[in-house]
């Protein structure tokens, strides 16, 4: 049965082995994939930010929340 | 110890082990930090009582039986070659054995133990905060031993050891305890809070949830910090720090030492810690947006982060632990408003989701990633796959978890021992003690005022 690291058995000398993780070859796509996740991750957490800061403008319309914020310091 | 490289050996992995202990602790003391800020001001003292006591219960119940259970009970209940309970490889974790105490010719017990024993309290604490403030403290801490000295211990003998039936059989692997810890915790939890119920005052008339804030977000942040930082430990404390193919005695070949996972797999620290912190930030990334920023639900994505990379977090590539982290945490999110709106259960620290669903998930993700990989240094054993994977994850949550924790709790409830009556509930389980409080605080300032 074939492997995701090619290892099936641990009958080898510890002092050839190298790297052992899955899918080797493959570390410039996990590359790309690393990178739209955080990019992606700032297009999504700008979204919500700007949707948060929307509902906080339409909130308090009179000011007396804010003042008793202000006072609580 | 036959020469002074064996004995140097012996006493680093003494001391690894010890400083793993210790960090172990901040795990505890974040526990019980998150859960008295997630709890309400009339339940402080309850709640911080009832999770420090599980500290001494679970600990004696460990040492009388528990340490016993992990070396008995690798076979299974007659599944490997119909062996049942292996009395000679627990000779030596028998209370009255002489490795279980003061012994010259044994270093590494005592500190093996406690190692075992930190994640004992962990699992016991874990279903601590699922259920706070309406259950009675008696009941919890009989939970507490049934799970910490009990159920995980014989999944750890199952799964989590490098003769475990289960790695032989169904070539499980669970380098950090996704399941072994994490989902057997939640499925306790889960069975625990059905027989329970919800606090008063959880659901509407309509059976939809209220939310009930934590009343202290800084402390429940400071407690998530401090569970991160002993994680670090249990990480460390789940491998072997160096140990020769000799000593393994399987199919390695030549003379390299190498640190291994306990099923004495080669694996390196520098791995785990790559691992664990892109694990922990893909969880904490995906719950920030998934909760759009809310505290609790971030820093439970950073942990269930970890937790769903950990089954594998000795093997997987930094990229792998990161995407693997963040699809657990997204995925603890939504399953537990989905269970908590369905099934009206009411989890009120998320634990049967963050260390639940997301320690099956991890297990079950194992699967595919490290297809085909050995499970073990021996020879014989199945490699890891996704259906032993799958049986495994099913094992930990429902049969050694849920179905304890139900059962249990069900007794206790027949006993009339599993919640508190409606009214201490509604005046707070401290109201006793608060009252006293203010009593002695009124009667010594009179009496000072007094003397002025």
């Amino acid at each position: 049965m074939p492997s995701t690291n090619g290892m099936t058995s641990w009958a080898v000398d510890l002092k050839d082995m190298a790297a052992i993780y899955p899918f080797q070859g493959w570390e410039f796509f996990m590359f790309v994939l690393a990178f739209i996740f955080w990019i992606g991750w700032h297009i999504l957490q700008l979204r919500v930010e700007a949707t948060e800061v929307e509902h906080e403008l339409d909130a308090d319309e009179s000011g007396d929340k804010a003042r008793e914020a202000i006072d609580r310091y | 110890m036959g020469n002074n490289l064996d004995a140097l050996t012996t006493i680093f992995t003494e001391f690894y082990y010890w400083v793993t202990v210790v960090l172990m602790f901040l795990i505890h003391a974040g526990f019980l930090m998150y859960e008295v800020g997630m709890s309400r001001r009339r339940n402080h003292i309850h709640t911080l009582m009832k999770n420090v006591m599980l500290i001494p219960l679970v600990t004696v119940s460990f040492f009388l039986f528990g340490w016993w259970i992990y070396f008995a009970f690798p076979n299974g209940p007659f599944i490997f070659e119909g062996k049942g309970i292996d009395y000679a490889a627990a000779t030596g974790a028998r209370p009255w054995d002489p490795a279980m105490g003061t012994n010259l010719s044994d270093h590494i017990n005592g500190v093996f133990w406690a190692a075992f024993l930190l994640f004992s309290w962990t699992a016991a604490s874990i279903v601590s905060g699922a259920v706070i403030e309406r259950i009675r403290s008696g009941a919890f801490w009989i939970l507490a031993v049934l799970i910490g000295s009990v159920a995980w211990i014989i999944d750890a003998s199952w799964g989590w050891h490098w003769d475990g039936w289960m790695v032989k059989i169904l070539g499980y692997h669970d380098a950090y305890a996704s399941g072994v810890i994490h989902a057997i915790a939640g499925g306790f939890a889960l069975g625990v809070l059905l027989v329970l119920g919800p606090r008063l005052g959880k659901f509407r008339e309509d059976g939809t949830p209220r939310d009930i804030p934590a009343h202290n977000p800084w402390m429940v942040a400071l407690g998530f910090f401090m569970i991160y930082t002993g994680f670090w430990g249990f990480y460390a404390a789940c491998n072997v720090p160096i140990i020769s193919p000799e000593v393994i005695d399987g199919q390695i070949t030549g003379l390299t030492w190498t640190a291994t996972n306990i099923y004495l797999a080669p694996t390196t620290l520098s791995a785990i810690t790559f691992n664990f912190l892109m694990s922990l930030s893909g969880g904490l990334m995906a719950a920030y947006v998934v909760s759009k920023g809310d505290l609790m639900w971030t820093f439970s994505g950073g942990l269930a982060g970890i937790i769903t990379a950990s089954a594998g977090n000795d093997l997987y590539h930094p990229v792998q632990a990161l995407l693997i982290g963040a699809v657990g945490a997204w995925v603890a999110y939504k399953m537990h408003y989905w269970v908590e709106k369905k099934f009206k259960i009411d989890d009120a620290v998320g634990a049967v989701a963050v260390h639940g669903y997301a320690g099956f998930l991890g297990v079950v993700i194992a699967g595919f990633v490290l297809w085909g990989q050995p499970s073990s240094p021996y020879e014989g054993y199945a490699a890891i796959n996704p259906v032993g994977q799958f049986i495994g994850a099913i094992i930990m949550f429902f049969v050694l978890g849920f179905l304890p924790g139900w059962a249990m709790a069900k007794v206790l409830q027949s006993f009339g021992m599993l919640r508190i009556p409606r009214k201490v509930e509604l005046e707070g389980l401290d109201f006793e003690v608060n009252q006293t409080y203010l009593d002695a605080v009124d009667e010594v300032q009179r009496a000072e005022k007094a003397l002025v």
